[in-house]
């Protein structure tokens, strides 16, 4: 069933044509690997479909209805979560206080409505034990360890029960024992019906959960077809240019 | 292998002893407790009610400005324009009420007067992409220009009909003999304290200084905050010059100049890091008494005044040495 169908989106910024033209269909239950080379548009191309950039051209199509985000609040409301490559994160502010920046739970009458505290360390805290990750909710987030900061980044788009996912490289910085979980998190996203979008430089990761595969060269998409039908040296090849388009 | 995942979760990273004791704002606080104690032994005109009660006064006005900044310099902003804007503000209250009007009229044209200037400053910055420095300079230079465009550069002492109540606002003592000023900053500053630990919007302010780019990606209305925080720093200036016009009874165009110096100075005594994402309202009031309290001392002592200068810069490199120190510490 599709989510989210991207019909001849582009973006640039002044002259430069980040995203070229691109059009895709994601399915519900399904991940989706994209890659490219540095500069290939990836993470463009996800911040629009998460609100933070609007495109240039082209339409965007959620369960059949037009989508046009004015910001990123607006993508979360429709389901879709993103882990942003850099991650976002405010180093002053404690692990729960990142995990809920933007949504933040309060309690109180009409007006007079007060942060809640006790209850966002407590479902941060549920989170990152469902992650498996030694993260402490009330830890500052300037002192922890590359991938307790990954963990914080990804708590976040498990809030609530969102339809797609877009991660934008989320094992970059991690240890083997760490991007394993990350993938199994992946897999457990998909079992539940949620539509990925992992991008990653990393071959392996994406040949061991992708059920498809983009490849982005220049802004410009060259292929999309299952993974069983490609291999990684069909997509090397892509990426760099070597092979023109398939 | 005794710690489990759930222990380990629900641990906390310090105490709140080492909490309070690696915090800027405490040691700042016990120096100020520290030279209170010498100074009531070392002379014997500190500790009268008299000479306390001028240092309370005194303080307030640095202090209600400062717990706006702090809040401006936690986003990683900067206000320079607070001393001309607090001019530009008693002398429309000065104006306005000399003209016949009643203080209700006065006071409001005053915060009027504020809240447009906090808007056009922030407008500038988050709209515009100005930097807050050289907007905010502008703006000292136009706001005091203004006051004295709006009282012809006279001094104004008779407030018109409803003079009495004027001086009485900011001159009297309504509870339990403390300085209306002074009841003025404690409301302030718990509102202050409140609003930055128990709101979204302070949290906000805290995320922007942290990590801006990172508060616009997940969705935090950057820009729109940014516009309160000015509105909000340049109603703390009006505010303290409405309370400081009813203290003096007199407006000059000359008030507030440099103030903008000693509010920052206090802030960042009291903790505030100018690049952002750090400050309390308490640490704004102590760093303010702190400065008080060395200008205070030194007169009492017999020290010359010109060393003032010396003692409140070695203050301000003192208290950021302190936090040096802590995370040269910390990284190593
Ligand atoms: N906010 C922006 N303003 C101007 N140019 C931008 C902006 N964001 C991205 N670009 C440009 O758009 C192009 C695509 O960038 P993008 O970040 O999408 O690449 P990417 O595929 O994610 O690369 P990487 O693998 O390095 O993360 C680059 O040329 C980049 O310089
Ligand atoms: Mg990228």
């Amino acid at each position: 069933m599709a989510v989210l169908e991207l019909t001849n989106i582009s973006k640039h910024f002044g002259a430069i044509q980040a995203v070229n033209d691109v059009s895709f269909v994601l399915e519900a239950g399904q991940v989706v690997g994209l890659m490219g080379d540095n500069g290939a548009g990836k993470s463009t191309l996800v911040k629009m479909i998460a609100g933070n950039f609007r495109p240039s051209h082209g339409t965007m199509h959620m369960d059949g209805q037009e989508l046009a985000l004015h910001r990123p609040v607006e993508a979360r409301q429709h389901g879709i979560e993103i882990v942003h490559q850099d991650l976002a994160l405010c180093n002053n502010l404690t692990a729960a206080a990142n995990v809920f920046l933007g949504r933040e739970l309060r309690r109180g009458v009409g007006p007079l409505k007060v942060l809640d505290y006790k209850a966002m360390y407590r479902r941060a805290g549920e989170i990152f034990k469902e992650l498996k990750s030694e993260t402490r909710p009330r830890d500052l987030v300037k002192q922890m360890s590359g991938g307790q900061r990954q963990a914080v980044a990804i708590a976040r788009t498990m809030l609530s029960e969102a339809k797609i996912v877009l991660m934008d490289e989320p094992t970059a910085a991690i240890s083997v024992r760490q991007v394993a979980e990350v993938l199994n998190l992946i897999r457990h996203l998909r079992d539940r019906g949620i539509a990925v979008v992992l991008i990653s430089h990393r071959m392996p990761d994406v040949f061991s959960v992708a059920d498809r595969v983009i490849v982005m060269r220049r802004g410009r998409k060259v292929a999309d077809k299952p993974i069983e039908a490609s291999s990684p040296e069909e997509v090397t090849g892509l990426i760099t240019g070597a092979i023109e388009q398939v | 292998m005794t710690i489990t995942l759930d222990q380990t979760i629900k641990q906390k990273q310090q105490n709140w002893l080492a909490a309070v004791l690696g915090s800027q704002t405490f040691w700042i606080l016990l120096s100020v407790i520290l030279a209170c104690i010498f100074l009531s032994f070392a002379t014997d005109s500190f500790a009268t009610t008299k000479n306390l009660y001028n240092i309370t006064r005194n303080v307030t006005f640095v202090a209600i400005i400062a717990l706006g900044m702090t809040i401006v310099i936690i986003t990683g902003g900067i206000d320079l324009s607070v001393g001309s804007v607090l001019c530009l503000c008693s002398m429309v209250l000065a104006v306005v009420m000399h003209a016949g009007y009643s203080i209700e009229v006065g006071i409001a044209a005053s915060i009027g007067t504020a809240l447009v200037i906090g808007a056009f400053n922030g407008v500038l910055i988050a709209y515009l992409g100005f930097p807050p420095f050289v907007v905010t300079l502008g703006m000292l230079s136009i706001a005091r220009s203004l006051a004295m465009v709006a009282s012809n550069n006279t001094v104004v002492f008779q407030f018109g009909p409803d003079h009495d109540k004027l001086l009485a606002l900011g001159g009297g003592a309504w509870f339990f003999g403390i300085a209306n000023p002074v009841l003025y900053m404690i409301v302030l500053a718990l509102l202050t304290g409140f609003v930055l630990r128990w709101t979204r919007f302070g949290r906000y302010v805290f995320a922007m200084g942290g990590n801006e780019h990172a508060a616009t990606l997940t969705g935090v209305p950057v820009q729109r905050i940014k516009v309160v925080v000015y509105m909000i720093s340049a109603l703390s200036a009006g505010v303290a010059g409405i309370i400081q016009t009813g203290w003096l009874g007199a407006v000059t165009t000359n008030i507030g100049a440099g103030m903008e110096l000693q509010v920052i100075a206090a802030t960042v005594i009291g903790g505030a890091n100018l690049a952002g994402g750090v400050g309390t309202a308490f640490g704004a009031l102590i760093g303010a008494a702190l400065i008080e309290v060395i200008r205070n001392s030194l007169g009492l002592l017999g020290i010359n005044a010109f060393w003032q200068g010396t003692f409140i810069g070695g203050a301000i490199v003192l208290a950021v040495l302190f936090d040096r120190i802590r995370n040269l510490r910390q990284s190593e």
